[in-house]
């Protein structure tokens, strides 16, 4: 099964394919994965051993329909209760979690639906993460915005009427900076009320830069929380370091990051294990830094440019419900994200049970949206894609769409203060 | 009900003892609000009317309703009243509820942060409510900080479990001379009757609406019970329910000179 994430693009050298080559099969030649690299900040936290320690000892196949019953009933969830609902055990109450999770999220939330969307200004990476799109191996073509044009793009999204943007960078810290980062969040407070940031992991100092700039929210996806697994897929570059990539959300909350947001890349290794210390990152986050808001994403794989074959492998739709049903019911004030990763209908019925953000006018690649957005003919000067969307659903539709649900599309609902 | 008991904050008079909260909102809810629950006070999340939405909330404020906007999203005293001359500035009037939470979990008030918060805006002209953990210590501290009503919450926010805080709630009413409005926690129009009964100023309710199957309908029974709450209270209300009721032949009647 591993086999399908790995290809060779023809306009490698044969150098470098034999480095790939090396990379992909001999595990020696690749660097320490738990190791920090020059520059990389190590904060003391007790907050990863709390989650491996309690991933490590998660055996699902132990619990039985009356574990899900019971966890059903109980009126707070606990840790005990939620890896219940998240077991094989619980597929079958698939419906009773959707009910359950639909009750929280109405108390607190109501029927508020958030609307965002992603602006990719850069895909340029010095990583070989396998099943990524942007990956150092993969040819496609790279393209990093100029300041002029992140206006250019920020203009157009800011007339469709969006109000918050998320900013994302393949992970180059030579091609795309933080001070470069940092330009495009100043320039994103001028058209937006909310501005986040998916880039690579920084330290504390630069994310209080960054926050300085005008972001207040930091995602960061561990895609995997196993370590060993995250070691053969991840085979080089900075992002190849765990610990790093895990202390990432503390680092922003620390440097003054109103919230922080995490996932897993379900379909990677073991999805409920996945799922399970994806949640408990947030949960004992949360109670050292209570004041935080905090996220959780569900992106399932999805095929990239140069490889069709790449898909989230046992994480179906029914799956991916039960996790985002669990994640609801055990941290009910926690928001929700479900991108465009998945099909209309999909997300036309999750966020009636427990999602609370959903992106919309979605491209992953970069300085297309005037051709997206107003069907300005490409001139072919556009970076290729992260990953194949399956949601395209403009801003104006799915705004209309979320209306006829019965449920309230949200713009904003924040203050930069 | 007698037609000159009113309602009186910052010398502003309300005949209506029912406001609604700004937790989950909607043209339906704020309707029924007004028309059904009679509400003459809403109130007003700056961080989600700070929109360029096509749909503004304030459009959807009928007129002759008082705008209760509220500070959701302060960590700090400091952030509340940058949220509350926002708020002014957004032409939102004077009134203004200061809430200030430094956990994302339950939301429960800080209340050290909102007594600060509490002396800056009032010296600013504010008409303040701030929310608050129902405590007397801070409630008589922000009397003297200059409040026009105070805030206790029932149970947590969203919880709909009503009057969790009951006996502390109680102490409020008895030794506070503003207005306390019951805000946070009450799920049942039963709920708000019981507060009323106690004494309360008036209710602060949103998701027990929001949530209920027929919103028209559980906004009127709100009224009801609110306006039967009062009834009771203003009655005397303590003196009928005295175990044992009056003695025909006094207990003291032996006593002599």
């Amino acid at each position: 099964m591993e086999n399908k994430f790995l290809f060779d693009s023809d306009h490698l050298s044969e150098a470098v394919l034999k480095k790939k080559h090396l990379l992909e099969t001999d595990p020696s030649c690749r660097k320490n994965h738990m190791e920090y690299l020059p520059g990389m900040e190590q904060i003391q936290s007790g907050i990863c051993d709390q989650v491996i320690s309690e991933m490590k000892s998660y055996d699902y196949s132990q619990y039985t329909a009356k574990d899900v019953m019971v966890a059903l009933d109980h009126e707070i969830c606990s840790l005990e209760d939620f890896k219940a609902l998240l077991s094989p055990a619980a597929e079958p109450f698939l419906e009773q979690l959707a009910r359950k999770a639909r009750l929280e999220t109405s108390r607190h939330f109501g029927n508020t639906v958030y609307l965002f969307t992603p602006l990719y200004i850069a895909n340029y990476c010095e990583n070989y993460c396998v099943y990524c799109g942007f990956n150092c191996y993969n040819h496609i073509r790279r393209m990093k915005l100029s300041m002029e044009q992140i206006e250019h793009e920020m203009k157009i999204i800011a007339d469709s009427g969006m109000e918050e943007i998320l900013i994302l960078t393949g992970e180059s810290r030579t091609q795309s900076d933080v001070a470069y980062i940092g330009e495009a969040c100043k320039l994103a407070r001028r058209f937006f009320r909310m501005v986040g940031l998916e880039i690579y992991p920084v330290n504390t100092d630069e994310y209080r830069y960054l926050h300085q700039c005008g972001a207040d929210y930091v995602t960061v996806f561990q895609e995997t929380y196993d370590a060993d697994k995250y070691e053969t897929i991840h085979l080089y570059g900075h992002k190849r370091v765990w610990p790093y990539r895990f202390d990432a959300q503390e680092r922003a909350l620390r440097g003054g990051m109103r919230g922080v947001g995490f996932s897993a890349l379900l379909g990677l290794s073991d999805f409920r294990t996945d799922a399970l210390a994806s949640a408990l990152h947030v949960y004992y986050l949360q109670r050292k830094y209570p004041h935080a808001e905090m996220s959780l994403s569900c992106p399932r794989l999805r095929p990239i440019i140069n490889n069709e074959k790449i898909n989230p492998m046992d994480v179906g739709e029914k799956q991916l419900c039960q996790v985002i049903c669990a994640y609801r019911i055990f941290l009910p004030f926690v928001g929700i994200t479900v991108s465009s990763r998945e099909s209309e209908a999909f997300r036309n019925g999750i966020v009636k049970i427990a999602a609370t953000k959903v992106s919309a006018g979605v491209s992953t690649g970069i300085g297309d949206h005037e051709s997206k957005y107003r069907g300005k003919e490409s001139d072919g000067t556009q970076g290729d894609e992260q990953f194949e969307i399956n949601d395209s659903r403009s801003f104006q539709k799915m705004y209309e769409h979320i209306s006829k649900e019965g449920l309230q599309p949200v713009l904003n609902d924040y203050l930069y203060v | 009900m007698q037609s000159n008991d009113k309602l009186i904050i910052g010398g502003q008079e309300f005949s209506s003892r029912f406001i609604l909260g700004s937790g989950k909102y909607s043209l339906s809810l704020i309707e029924a609000a007004v028309k059904d629950a009679g509400a003459q006070i809403i109130t007003l999340a700056v961080r989600r009317a700070n929109t360029k939405e096509q749909e503004n909330i304030l459009d959807y404020i009928p007129k002759g309703v008082t705008l209760l906007p509220n500070t959701s999203g302060a960590r700090d005293a400091g952030e509340a009243v940058r949220i509350a001359r926002l708020a002014r500035e957004l032409g939102c009037g004077n009134f203004v509820k200061i809430e200030i939470m430094r956990d994302s979990k339950y939301l429960l008030p800080d209340n050290q942060e909102t007594i600060k918060a509490t002396e800056i805006l009032a010296n600013e002209g504010f008409v303040v409510l701030p929310y608050m953990y129902p405590d007397l210590n801070t409630a008589r501290d922000l009397v003297n900080a200059g409040a026009a009503a105070i805030m206790p919450l029932a149970s947590p926010i969203g919880s709909n479990k009503g009057l969790a805080t009951r006996d502390f709630i109680q102490i409020l009413i008895d030794e506070i001379d503003l207005p306390v409005i019951i805000d946070a926690g009450i799920g049942r129009p039963s709920q708000a009757c019981e507060a009323m009964e106690m004494g309360a100023a008036a209710i602060m309710a949103n998701t027990a609406l929001a949530t209920a199957g027929n919103l028209p309908l559980m906004a009127s029974a709100f009224r009801q019970a609110i306006e039967a709450g009062r009834k009771a209270y203003l009655s005397g209300l303590g003196r009928v329910l005295v175990r044992g009721a009056a003695a025909s032949d006094p207990l003291t009647g032996f006593l002599h000179n």
